[in-house]
């Protein structure tokens, strides 16, 4: 692979805590190395921003569930199709673009890395075919834990240990990366029709909580010693005043604190943060849930900026997607997954004149501004279910101009405006900040240490903004700054040009990164002899033939961890 | 050479995914298939039954054997030179093969469409209009304890339907056929009828009548009618209220309700009708796909196009609008000038004004055995059957993703659908589509 050299730019690495500083970054073989020979290619990046690729902790872009949402939303497509070129293959957007224009709209935007947050273990076959289709970017996937019936039946039984060999067994079946959890008990209470909203509730027939299953899986994730932190989304999401919910989750993390990393990460919490007794006093929760994590280091957030538009809710959560379906009154998938989880889907629109979605909006970026530390808040829009994950760039704008976001603000419902502590905060992001939020924060929080930035070793993912931060001032200019992360002047992907002016000019393929932790031959003994017992009582596929073969992704990638049990 | 026994192998006949067959083998030859249907055991013993073994190319009239790249050759020609060739089938073969066919379609600048636009179409229309209540079958098995089968037969088309997911299948909350409840409904007394708790005679085409007189009982308002499409107003409050009063019900319907009068009108009463009954109980309702991949090919055609079959790649991008762009109806208006036809028998199963056209244009057969259309081509290309002689994905009913494994070595020169159709790729390519 011939050398790179990206030559003067102004670079913001803040993982290396370099802050706009003009300097050459030098790439060989895919990798960011101290300096390359005269021969190398040299790209001038003169009075533009250098980045590194942009890494996106949760996004649903594959598997059951999206395509389920595409199959059901025709008329999402039809108004956005993208054409093939020389070099890039034909696709729809919008909401739930296919998989080949997901792949390149992401890197237009100079983003490299994309988590797909929610895979039942069932259907992840599914999603690993949609995944290695992705074109560009690197990827992985959550399997879903939260209402798995192994997962419960050791968690009454208090087999810690065993649950962990089962974690890790079912990560490397799946090729899954993290520890999900979706409305834990919640989903199997579904299977009823019903719904659990408080960590106290009991799901039924299984005689567990969800604070008992959060906190063993909490407990795993520190004994597994995984990459990334367990990615939940609590209970009761969407409705009134489940605020409190949210904290009393992130309390549960409180006592599997992990050093240096954070034990929990809530994800899209402007669906959770709410406060109010019904939907005609729904306030912000943003104030406390901000103050909680600016107080402890055991937990992360993302807020799930909501964008005015039409959207598409997709969730393992199939008992709150019920719920929202008899206020949306539009149209609605359910496919609950065996033994394991479920998912909902609606078609939904954003509108500035409702009071509520006039509050979700606010709450999101009132948590993007009230939670001080940039490293403990990353840049979401829960793709699609706050918006496209194309809309990323308007959200940088709000970030980083207070100007834009008062223009916004004086035209959304009025009592929204007069409730929301939002109009009177006038912090506004630095690029540092954005570049922490988009990838440096973003990386570390997965673990992914040759991500993220752009320190020698790492992988040469790079984006380069067509963006002067020595001249432009961005909370004035904020519509450059939209259009600058909008269409990347270009993209590498391991050293290789990928976009250049907004436009794909090279496909190539991206890995898929997954975890394997090693556990002792004891444990895992234990649990295999359970799961063998159980498995064709709980499944309707062998035992054989669930787990998916590393041979199946086309550039695997394996984390491997030791487990302390 | 010693028998071999592979264990947990998948049956590739229908779309139930039983992945338990116990296959033994001696060489080439399969001896027995094990825990499997009727259909199971003839599929495995007798894939060696007039079989395609060598490329045919049609010389003077005639088609005559071939070596695979003329064959190959013959074929991206003819689809290089198409202004609007079609590619048609799909759903006995692996996704990977669909997916290449979506990028062969793309390139040639064609319509791809698959099988389910003359199965269950209606349904994904039905989907778009009303969205779908559904759920993995094994939910079934554990939680219904009322099954319906609306125009459908599983007892010969799904044979171990009822054994593995529904009334004879042992969940961890329906233990017993005596936890269960059945109500067939259909046009005549069936099979699968026989085993019913209720049996509904439905007249026939009168499906939206009564599934819409269900939904009419179900919101709480007065039926008017004495009887509707030949069922009495009773009999219809009575399955109503078995409806409602159920813990979790199943609704599987098949092409019955599909393929007569309405179409995806009454595909669209059916899962409204489930949608309705979630807001008094929990409900799901699973469509009886046939072939054993046809789900997959929609899967790999919506992820890759955003649309799930009838998908026009002729602009440069994907458009879909069934009526328009179905195979059926871009046939019958005369617009297709070439076909590729892959694991799909239109020649027998397509309707006489298609066929006609169908028979005046160059055809191009990837299949295994001997059909009707195979007969009427220009060039066909043997294929390895998938989950026998080849392996590759698929997806059950349920959109559940399953691995077809190879058993045994395919004929000599006889490849997989991917392997082929990746060459017919290579060779476009090096002929310049024009497009």
């Amino acid at each position: 692979m011939p050398e790179l050299l990206i030559r003067n730019g102004y670079v913001f690495d803040p993982l290396n805590g370099i802050e706009g500083e003009g300097m050459d970054v030098a790439v060989k073989d895919g990798k960011i190395v101290e300096r390359v020979g005269r021969k190398a290619r040299v790209l001038d990046a003169s009075g533009m921003t250098v980045m590194p690729g942009g890494v996106d902790i949760h996004s649903h872009i594959a598997g059951s569930k999206a395509n389920c949402a595409r199959m059901m939303r025709p008329e999402d497509h039809s108004r956005d199709p993208e054409v093939k070129t020389k070099y890039a293959r034909s696709g729809v957007g919008h909401t739930i673009p296919s998989v080949f224009t997901t792949g390149y709209r992401y890197a237009r935007m100079g983003y490299t890395t994309v988590f797909e947050p929610a895979t039942p273990p069932l259907t992840t076959r599914h999603t690993h075919e949609e995944l290695n289709d992705i074109p560009i970017i690197d990827k992985g996937c959550f399997p879903l834990f939260g209402n798995n019936w192994f997962v419960m039946e050791y968690v009454k039984q208090g087999r810690i240990e065993e649950l962990a060999a089962y974690v890790a067994w079912m990560l490397e079946a799946t090729k899954g990366y993290a520890i999900k959890i979706v409305n834990p008990g919640g989903i199997e209470a579904w299977r009823w029709g019903r719904n659990l909203r408080h960590l106290d509730d009991t799901v039924p027939n299984f005689d567990v909580t969800p604070r008992e299953i959060v906190k063993a899986l909490c407990q795993v994730n520190k004994l597994l010693d995984l990459p990334h932190a367990v990615h939940i989304h609590p209970n009761g999401l969407s409705e009134p005043g489940n605020y409190q919910t949210t904290l009393d989750t992130m309390e549960c993390a409180r006592d599997f604190r992990r050093e240096g990393r954070p034990a929990m990460h809530v994800t899209h919490v402007q669906f959770t943060g709410r406060k109010g007794w019904s939907w005609a006093d729904v306030r912000s929760g943003a104030p406390e849930i901000a103050d909680y994590v600016n107080t402890h280091d055991h937990v992360t957030i993302d807020p799930g900026q909501l964008i005015f538009t039409n959207v598409t809710w997709m969730t393992a959560d199939g008992p709150a997607m019920f719920a929202l379906f008899k206020l949306a009154k539009t149209k609605w998938f359910n496919a609950d997954v065996e033994s394991e989880t479920g998912a909902g889907i609606v078609s939904a629109t954003y509108k500035k004149s409702n009071y509520v979605n006039a509050m979700q909006w606010g709450i999101a970026l009132e948590l993007a501004l009230l939670v001080k530390d940039p490293w403990k808040i990353y840049l979401t829009t829960d793709h699609p279910n706050g918006g496209p994950f194309t809309s990323y760039p308007r959200v940088i704008s709000w970030l980083v101009s207070n100007h834009a976001r008062q223009k916004l603000i004086d035209k959304i419902n009025k009592t929204a405006k007069r409730r929301l502590n939002l109009p009177g905060i006038d912090r506004e992001y630095s690029l540092y900040e954005i570049a922490t939020i988009t990838r440096a924060a973003t990386a570390k929080s997965l673990g992914l240490e040759c991500k993220g930035h752009l320190g020698l070793g790492a992988d040469a993912d790079i984006a380069i903004y067509d963006i002067d931060p020595t001249k432009l001032d961005p909370a004035r200019e904020y519509r450059i700054v939209r259009r600058a992360f909008a269409h990347a002047a270009y993209t590498l992907k391991e050293g290789r040009i990928v976009v250049k002016k907004g436009e794909v000019v090279r496909s190539v393929r991206g890995r898929t990164f997954w975890t394997k932790p090693k556990v002792s031959e004891d444990i895992k003994k234990t649990m295999m002899a359970d799961l063998q017992s159980k498995f064709d009582d709980y499944y309707t596929v062998r035992m054989a033939n669930y787990p998916i073969e590393e041979r199946y992704l086309t550039a695997s990638q394996a984390i491997t961890t030791n487990a302390g049990v | 050479m010693p028998k071999a026994t592979l264990q947990d192998v998948l049956c590739t006949f229908c779309a139930s995914g039983c992945d338990n067959l116990e296959i033994t083998y001696d060489g080439r030859i399969i001896d027995s298939a094990r825990n499997g249907c009727a259909i199971s055991v003839s599929r495995f013993t007798t894939s060696d039954k007039s079989r395609l073994l060598k490329p045919l190319v049609r010389k003077a009239g005639k088609l005559r054997p071939t070596t695979f790249a003329r064959a190959v050759d013959r074929a991206a020609r003819i689809l290089n030179n198409a202004k609007y060739p079609l590619l048609y089938g799909w759903s006995q073969t692996s996704c990977e093969a669909i997916s290449k066919g979506i990028e062969l379609t793309e390139l040639v600048g064609g319509l791809i469409d698959n099988t389910t636009t003359s199965c269950h179409g209606p349904t994904i229309l039905g989907v778009q209009d009303a969205g779908e209540a559904t759920s993995t079958l094994g939910e079934i098995r554990h939680s219904a304890d009322l099954v319906i089968y609306w125009g459908c037969n599983p007892v010969h088309s799904h044979p171990r339907h009822t054994n593995r997911f529904t009334v004879f299948s042992k969940g961890r909350f329906r233990k017993t056929r005596k936890d269960r409840k059945l109500i067939v409904v259909d046009v005549r007394q069936t099979d699968t009828a026989k085993l019913a708790d209720r049996f509904i005679q439905v007249q026939p085409n009168g499906d939206y009548e009564l599934l819409t007189a269900l939904r009419t009982a179900i919101n709480g308002e007065q039926i008017e009618q004495e009887t509707i499409a030949g069922v009495p107003v009773e009999t219809v409050e009575e399955i109503a209220d078995m409806m409602m009063e159920c813990e979790f019900g199943a609704l599987f319907f098949g092409l019955g309700l599909t393929m007569t009068a309405g179409k995806h009108r009454n595909t669209e009463a059916a899962l409204a009708l489930v949608k309705d009954l979630n807001f008094v109980t929990k409900f799901v309702i699973v469509p009886m796909r046939g072939w054993f991949n046809v789900a997959g090919a929609n899967e790999v055609s919506t992820w890759q196009t955003g649309y799930p079959y009838a998908v026009d790649l002729s602009q440069g991008y994907p458009r879909f609008n069934p009526g328009d762009t179905s195979a059926i109806d871009a046939i019958t208006r005369g617009e297709v000038d070439a076909a590729l036809v892959v694991a799909s028998d239109p020649v027998s199963h397509f309707p006489r004004e298609a066929v006609k056209h169908l028979l005046k244009i160059p055809i191009i057969v990837l299949e295994p055995k001997r059909t009707p259309t195979s007969e009427a081509a220009e060039v066909v290309i043997p294929s390895a059957i998938l989950g026998v002689e080849a392996a590759g994905t698929i997806y059950r009913i349920d959109g559940v993703a399953l691995e077809a494994k190879k058993v045994i070595d395919p004929p000599i020169g006889v490849r997989p659908d991917v392997e082929t159709l990746d060459t017919i790729i290579r060779r476009v390519k090096k002929l310049g589509a024009r497009r």
